[in-house]
């Protein structure tokens, strides 16, 4: 064995201030693995307890029958046969489609455009992203029960300045046409400061003098957002429309902000499959059923993240 | 200049639209009862009843009490452990590193809802239901936290670490002494983050508890909703209560939470 002079002095001088007789020792990587393994462990064990059994269990709980003491019996296709005769579930899958559909580009064309207007140099621009961020940061129940409280019939703040300017008011969450509508209006107004300042960070990245090279040229300002802030934001437009996919199909505002507004109704209108899932798990004790449910919800987060994957070549949008 | 302050305007009128329903919200809460659906911002009589009335007629302040225990312990014990974690996926070498960060990331697309069946009845078994223990555990683990610890240690010098191992010091001294002190501003951002998010929770309290005396403060306004379905200024009063700590978390810590945002954004 070759071996420096310097290391073995570090050694002896380590034997000697410890006082022990020389013993087999760990070598440097085992104790880093060792360390490793330990500095992981509360969250891996963690992880993999309330995120990954749970995972598997989603996966697999739909082939059971499960009683509300915890009794399971193998159903096999049973609960996925009658999800497709459940008239229900197929409304709830409609709702949430819709609600998927509009809100991803909704939240992306919104989120930028409030970007695009925070960037500039204005004054007090630090107090106008605080605006639109404000709402972010306020819980789901109390944003439903504020609309809730402003959305009344005809007594509602809303439907008071309409009266003022001459429309007549609508049951905004009391009619079937415009319950989802709502929802959805309420989901933006909640989610759009979250995505601004993505957009923002990603804006902020694009070098100065692209836009200054395009100004030269003579570049207005509609050629310079597709020529230069579209292209060079596909990271971020990205990453948007991965996270904003996921939080519309599974994300808990939509479950939160239908539970304290519409309770799924009327009509079942507004009965996203997350808040379906929920009844049928917790009123009505259909464990097995609510999980068959939710597992296609998985499937389909997996084949729309796929998708999109697939569609952007890996997130990097390169088509050349 | 005229159209810069023109944009200004506009922003400025955008801003305060996006503002309003929380406005509204709080002259809600200083209507009294016959006035609650009058139409003018600024109470013809204004009165502190609600709020005193919440506080009396109902343990409001045992649903505060619960949802400052379940958040703040989440938040300490979430950054303790995802500082570890990430301390782990930055530094140390070991095998399987990146397959363990891509399977620990890719669970940043597992939502609640998703889970929520299977994970009640896995806290059923564990007999955690109606107790602090089911609110907090479960909540402590997610990916997201642990994705922007790593990537902040990815970006800080390692030179301080690699001189404190030659001098002797073990990895959790290093983790204790080096890490930790030099990662104080991403774990405040980190902090207003999960504290916010776990005072905001609403499903998970809801799934597993029907014991009053374990409630949220969220489950306690959303149970408000039917029993005080005429009275909208006893609802806007508790909800600006509710709304409180979240706005005066943000606005002392703004730049911090802003931060934090920006940095899960980029990959």
């Amino acid at each position: 064995m070759t071996r420096n002079v310097d290391e073995s002095t570090i050694v002896a001088g380590r034997l000697v201030r410890e006082g022990q007789p020389a013993k087999p020792r760990l070598s440097r990587k085992h104790r880093e693995w060792i360390a490793a393994a330990l500095f992981l462990l509360p969250d891996a064990l963690g992880l993999f307890v309330f995120l990954g059994i749970p995972m598997v269990l989603s996966l697999s709980m739909g082939f059971f029958d499960v009683s509300g003491f915890g009794q399971y019996t193998w159903v096999g296709l049973r609960n996925y046969r009658e999800m497709f005769n459940d008239q229900l579930f197929l409304q709830s899958l409609k709702a949430s489609a819709i609600y998927v559909v509009v809100l991803v580009p909704a939240i992306y064309c919104v989120g930028l455009g409030l970007a695009l207007l925070v960037k500039q140099r204005i004054p007090f621009v630090g107090i106008f992203r605080g605006m639109f961020f404000l709402p972010y940061v306020i819980s789901l129940v109390v944003i439903g029960l504020v609309w809730q409280f402003m959305l009344v019939d005809q007594l509602g703040v809303v439907n008071q300045l309409l009266a003022n300017v001459g429309i007549t008011g609508k049951s905004w969450l009391g009619d079937p046409k415009f319950a989802l509508g709502t929802v959805l209006f309420v989901s933006v107004w909640f989610l759009m400061g979250y995505y601004m300042i993505i957009f923002l960070a990603g804006l902020q990245e694009i070098p100065r003098e692209f836009y200054e090279a395009a100004r030269l040229d003579g570049a207005n300002s509609f050629q310079t957002f597709w020529g230069i802030t579209i292209p060079l934001l596909k990271p971020t437009s990205f990453f948007v429309l991965l996270i904003s996919t996921v939080t519309a199909v599974a994300g808990s505002q939509g479950f939160d902000l239908v539970y304290i507004m519409t309770k799924g109704g009327p009509a079942n209108s507004t009965s996203l499959v997350v808040f379906y899932v929920y009844q049928q798990a917790f009123q009505y004790s259909h464990y097995g059923y609510a999980a068959a449910m939710a597992s296609f919800l998985v499937v389909t987060l997996l084949i729309l993240t796929t998708l999109l994957f697939i569609g952007t070549k890996g997130g990097r949008f390169d088509f050349d | 200049m005229l159209q810069s302050a023109v944009f200004t305007v506009i922003v400025a009128i955008l801003g305060l639209l996006t503002i309003s329903p929380l406005f509204w919200m709080v002259s809600g809460a200083l209507k009294g009862q016959d006035e609650q659906y009058s139409f003018r911002l600024i109470p013809q009589n204004p009165t502190l009843e609600n709020f005193h009335y919440v506080f009396t007629a109902l343990p409001f302040a045992r649903y505060m009490a619960n949802s400052f225990f379940v958040a703040g312990v989440v938040t300490i014990i979430a950054l303790w452990f995802h500082s570890m974690a990430a301390y782990a996926l930055a530094r140390l070498r070991f095998p399987g590193r990146d397959f363990l960060f891509l399977v620990i990331f890719s669970t940043l697309l597992v939502s609640l809802p998703v889970i929520l069946v299977p994970l009640f009845i896995l806290v059923r078994e564990l007999h955690m239901l109606n107790s602090y223990a089911g609110l907090i555990v479960p909540a402590i683990f997610n990916a997201f936290g642990i994705f922007l610890l790593r990537q902040f240690y990815l970006g800080i010098p390692q030179e301080l670490e690699e001189a404190a191992i030659v001098d002797g010091a073990g990895y959790w001294r290093v983790y204790w002494n080096i890490i930790l002190p030099l990662s104080k501003p991403i774990l405040a951002a980190l902090a207003v983050f999960f504290f916010l998010a776990n005072w905001n929770s609403f499903l998970w309290p809801l799934t597993i508890t029907t014991d009053q005396s374990k409630w949220m403060v969220q489950i306690a306004i959303a149970s408000f909703q039917q029993q005080y379905a005429s009275s909208q200024n006893y609802i806007m009063a508790a909800s600006v209560v509710v709304a409180l700590p979240t706005m005066l978390l943000f606005f002392f810590f703004q730049r911090q939470l802003v931060e934090s945002i920006k940095t899960s954004g980029f990959k």
